[in-house]
């Protein structure tokens, strides 16, 4: 029974409501004549303070305010993949086609189509008996993505009825009956509270990469399926254009793509890219297992607030389904300043920066919805993953901020962008000296198994060498590089080699932008190829200056252009060229 | 919100630095625009901030003189902030709160809009993609303009950002269009001088009649610099939607503008965020920023670029920092090189167009500009570096690589960065005078540039 008071107070997204004692934390309520969706996040005696979604330019002291009794949910079924939402999961082409070019305030369009006809295929058969997470039919949702249609959590009991074929969302697939003897209708969807993760039976270690294509965090900083990481760094320094790369490129079943709090332009370049580009695993369109949030900078504060919880919760939905999701939120700062500004509208004690103290468990609550699980089911064991790769966007490009250090608490990898790299256009500008990722000892047998037994020592002889490259600058930096040894002129020019012909990785180049697992191989090795040989000429009397000008060096910066198909035939005479170029300068 | 009838209070309670405190009102709705009548007959403009059970807070734009707790009348207008537009506002100039103040006629209205805008649903944005040849190296060959971009001028105090603002007005086109851009101009704060400085350019240029201008000067009220830009950018997207215009917006200076913010959040003793200014500043300004754009289906566009000066060169400073996390890329002028008498002081290093990649290449440019652009980019910073190495180990120290950067740095500034302020380059020219510099580089070095371009456009292989 929905409970209504009136308004009493408008301070920006911030509405306090009197006369609505009863109302719970957390609930939805509906705010003023037009209906404005909002979510109480504050109670103190009859009074209640309210986040609302949508502008709140208008609205008056003594207006309605009216309780729903539900928390904020998303929709759970087919039809999210594709789509695009605001961050209270309205789809944002309906919204267009409703109001036009611009967003409307007091609209509510259901999230999964209800008009749209799926070809549902029965899976447990009537007179079974069915837990939470049992697969009760499939649904082709995409040409690459079939949706399992779960058993929600919480619902148990014996199919009475199943039906099948041509079916809406909202329509009855099955019937149960539970032990009480009460029946429910269950349908291909279902609604889940946002901010409360979603159950599993289990948490697994991860041990799996995920591979994304990109030279730096592949082979130096990997993340695993199902594990965490944080990209901070200043304004223009990469952090969107690798987020996309991630959401292009990553070998995840699923992408969740947020744009948190970020550019209009940014989504629309999305929009305009993922349904046109080959996805490498499966060779359909990307967008055939993407979904995208959009809430840009100039939308409401409050919504944004809610969208990373509205992203997770799609994600674990996936999961749940037995699939692998990687989620991007672009940037988690700017969830966090929603935070704060409301915060800061609550009149709560402030903590650093004016943040709310809660900051922390906030953002430690959102990175533990990662994880590789078995879900829940019974039956065969399902497994499935969240990964999450969080920017982060510090003032003034300073990691001491507290959204920052918050997140670099709890995140597993770190993926450090760096403005002087950024300025010189070494892209992706990721520090390779500051970045880790806490997953290399979990992920060294399967990169072993998968890639090469010896892939992580060559990832340490290249790491090395530019350990190495930067204690030798520092001596560079006082006396130039001419007073320095031979053999350390060597290691300067081979590092210059690893960055720029390896870790330079363009993501506009139309080959460069993904480099399989082999191609990261072959070129590593060819490098430390042209690094054993260069030694050996030395050794034998060739001077640095001779080695300077080798010809193989422009075919090795050239080495990322060519095709992953084609290389392994290049690396071949690669590997030729650099022996005979070598020992015709010994002559 | 529901049209109200206009009620008037002489309930005054409190007035501290831009806000004032009503009692006893009804119906006050958030955001609604109220009359200020002051004793002494004049009325000033304000804007409900927070609006309580029969209570009121109203920030006035120009300023609370001249307002007292007795006999002030506050009249409240049961409207949002609108205003009137029509094709008419073309070559007309306005204050900072949209009166005319050319001596000409009011504005007849087509419509009445609301200044604030509604934000554009993401999916019926166009990518923006339209190369604008701007004339200036700098921009068109390292970090390129597209219609409906937003990109800001990064300056300091003294520093040629208005000769490089105006010299942008004055060149831009769209190349195979030749459709000039109209410009709305939006001063926030700056300085007599200065806007007479715009405005004579413009009209040098006969560009008079393709210019709406609103003028808030240094001496004019502060708070009004609230309301300044967000008229501008009324009136730009009247124009580009509505009028099917392309519109260039020329805001300056928001540093004034952010001032103005930091004010009133201080008045309402809000939590600070960075060094005093409001923790929703970067929402606030979002607000202006993603106003540019283009929408699909519509002819029109509206690109965007406000002028900051960086508060002690500093571009950390939260103003340059949230501005740079919301425009698309930003041209960062370097007081070092206007020192050294370069004009424009663009440094491309901490430059950037971040939609450069979409409105370059064989149909928009030529197909050799995005290699060369980072040919040049990755010699220029590898002779800086050189410039700062040789001032510690001398000249002599240096290999014969790193004295070939050394002296590319040198001629890429004199040569490319440089030029003059009526000096409008083709991007041919632009490219062309790149590949000259890159000559004094070895051809193996050249690895940013796809080998097919360097056989067709490298001048040894040109005249070969
Ligand atoms: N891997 C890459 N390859 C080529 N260019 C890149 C790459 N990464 C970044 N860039 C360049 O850097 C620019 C800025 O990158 P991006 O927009 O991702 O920055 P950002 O960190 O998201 O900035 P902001 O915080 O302001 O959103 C891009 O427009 C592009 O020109
Ligand atoms: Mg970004």
């Amino acid at each position: 029974m929905s409970i209504t008071g009136r308004i009493y107070k408008i301070s920006g997204p911030l509405v306090v409501a009197e006369d609505v004692k009863g109302c719970v934390m957390y609930e939805v309520v509906r705010v003023g004549d037009i209906g404005l969706m909002g979510e109480t996040i504050r109670l103190d005696g009859d009074r209640a303070y309210i986040q609302v979604y949508e502008a709140t330019e208008g609205l008056k002291p003594g207006e309605l305010v009216e309780t729903t009794g539900s928390p904020l949910t998303a929709d759970l079924g087919p039809g999210i993949l594709t789509n695009f939402y605001d961050g209270i999961q309205r789809p944002l082409e309906m919204l267009k086609e409703v109001a036009g070019d611009y967003i409307t305030r007091g609209l509510t369009v259901p999230p999964l189509n209800p008009d749209t006809v799926w070809d549902y295929t029965v899976v447990a058969n009537e007179g079974s008996s069915v837990e939470p997470g049992d697969v009760l039919g499939t649904v082709p949702e995409t040409k690459v993505i079939t949706h399992k249609v779960l058993v929600p959590p919480g619902v148990k009991g014996n199919l009475t009825k199943v039906r099948e074929g041509k079916l809406h969302v909202t329509d009855a697939v099955a019937t149960l009956t539970k032990e009480d003897g009460k029946e429910v209708e269950l349908t291909m969807s279902h609604r889940w509270p946002v901010r409360v993760p979603r159950p599993y039976k289990k948490k697994l270690d991860p041990f799996v990469p995920l591979l994304t294509g990109q030279r730096i965090y592949d082979t130096f900083f990997p993340l695993a399926k199902g594990g965490s990481a944080a990209i901070p760094g200043g304004f223009g320094t990469g952090k969107t254009v690798s987020q996309h790369q991630l959401a292009k490129w990553a070998d995840s079943q699923v992408v969740v793509y947020v744009g948190c709090g970020e550019r209009g332009n940014e989504m629309t370049e999305v929009l305009d890219t993922f349904p046109l580009l080959d996805d490498p695993t499966t060779g359909e369109k990307l967008m055939e297992r993407s979904t995208l949030i959009a809430n840009t900078s100039n939308m409401p504060v409050a919504a944004r607030e809610a969208s990373v919880y509205t992203g997770v919760t799609l994600a674990e939905f996936y999961r749940d389904m037995g699939y692998d999701v990687a989620v991007m939120a672009d940037s988690t700062s700017r969830w966090a300043e929603a935070m704060r500004e409301v915060s800061g509208r609550l009149e709560e004690m402030p903590g650093e920066e004016g943040y709310p103290a809660y900051l922390a468990s906030r953002v430690a609550d959102y990175y533990e919805r990662s994880g590789r699980v078995v879900t829940l089911g019974s039956g065969e064991e399902r497994l499935g993953s969240v990964s999450l790769v969080g920017a982060v966007s510090p003032p003034g490009g300073d990691l001491s901020e507290p959204v920052s250090q918050n997140t670099l608490r709890v995140v597993s990898v770190f993926w450090a962008l760096d403005s002087t790299l950024a300025d010189r256009r070494h892209f992706p500008a990721i520090n390779w000296l500051r970045s880790y990722s806490l997953y290399l000892e979990v992920l060294r047998d399967w990169y072993k198994k998968n890639v090469s037994e010896d892939f992580y020592e060559v990832r340490t002889r290249m790491m090395v060498l530019l350990q190495k490259e930067a204690e030798l600058q520092e001596i560079v930096q006082l006396v130039g590089a001419d007073a320095l040894p031979e053999r350390e002129r060597l290691v300067l020019e081979v590092a210059r080699m690893v960055r720029e012909d390896y870790l330079q990785q363009n993501a506009y180049h139309e080959i460069d932008s993904y480099c399989s697992k082999e191609k990261q191989l072959m070129m590593s090795k060819t490098i430390l190829a042209f690094y054993d040989r260069a030694l050996k000429a030395m050794d034998a009397g060739v001077s640095i200056a001779k080695i300077e000008t080798i010809k193989v060096k422009d075919e090795i910066a050239r080495m990322k252009y060519v095709h992953n198909a084609e290389f392994p035939d290049r690396y071949d005479a690669m590997l030729r060229a650099i022996e005979s170029q070598f020992s015709a300068l010994e002559g | 919100m529901a049209k109200t009838t206009t009620r008037e209070y002489t309930t005054v309670r409190e007035v501290a630095g831009p806000l004032m405190v009503v009692e006893g009102v009804e119906d006050v709705a958030y955001g609604e625009i109220v009359d200020v009548l002051i004793p002494d007959g004049g009325t000033k403009r304000g804007q409900v901030l927070e609006s309580r059970k029969g209570v009121a807070v109203v920030q006035v734009f120009e300023g609370t003189s001249g307002i007292d707790t007795r006999s002030t009348k506050v009249r409240f207008t049961g409207d949002i902030m609108r205003m009137p537009v029509s094709m008419d506002m073309m070559g007309r100039i306005f204050d900072g709160l949209g009166r005319p103040i050319d001596g000409g006629p009011d504005i007849i209205a087509e419509e009445y809009l609301d200044i604030a805008g509604a934000s554009i649903n993401p999916t019926a944005r166009a990518f923006p993609n339209e190369f604008i040849q701007t004339g200036v190296s700098t921009i068109d060959g390292n970090n390129t303009l597209v219609r409906g971009q937003k990109l800001p001028i990064m300056s300091g105090a003294g520093l040629p950002h208005n000769d490089l603002a105006a010299q942008i007005a004055r060149q831009a086109k769209v190349r195979g269009t030749e459709e000039p851009f109209s410009v709305v101009f939006a001063a926030m704060g700056i300085t007599h001088e200065e806007a007479s400085f715009f405005m004579r350019d413009f009209e040098r240029t006969g560009a008079l009649e393709r210019i709406v201008a609103f003028i808030n000067l240094a001496d004019d009220p502060a708070i009004e610099r609230i309301i300044t830009p967000r008229m501008a950018l009324t009136a730009a997207e009247y124009l580009a939607y509505t009028c099917d215009m392309h519109i260039l917006v020329v805001l300056t200076d928001m540093t004034n503008y952010c001032e103005a913010l930091r004010e009133i959040s201080a008045a309402r003793e809000e939590v600070p965020g960075r060094r005093g200014y409001p923790g929703y500043m970067y929402t606030d300004l979002a607000t202006l920023y993603e106003r540019a754009g283009r929408v699909r289906g519509a002819k029109g566009s509206i690109t965007q670029v406000p002028i900051l000066s960086m508060p002690d060169d500093d571009i950390t400073h939260p103003i340059p920092d949230l501005t740079g996390y919301i425009t698309e890329g930003q041209f960062v002028l370097s007081r070092e090189m206007h020192r050294r008498g370069i004009y424009p002081p663009v440094d491309i290093l901490p430059s950037l167009s971040r939609l450069m990649n979409e409105g370059i290449g064989s149909e928009r440019t030529r197909e050799d500009h995005s290699g060369v652009s980072n040919q040049l980019y990755a010699g220029y910073a590898e002779g800086r570096d050189m410039r700062d190495l040789v001032a510690v180990v001398g000249e002599e120290a240096l290999s014969k690589r790193d004295q070939l950067y050394l002296k590319f740095a040198d001629r890429f500034e004199k040569e490319y960065v440089t030029q003059g302020r009526d000096e409008d380059r083709t991007i041919e020219q632009t490219l062309d005078l790149g590949w000259e510099l890159l000559t004094d580089l070895p051809e193996g070095e050249l690895k940013r540039i796809d080998e097919k371009y360097i056989k067709k456009y490298h001048p040894k292989y040109r005249t070969g």
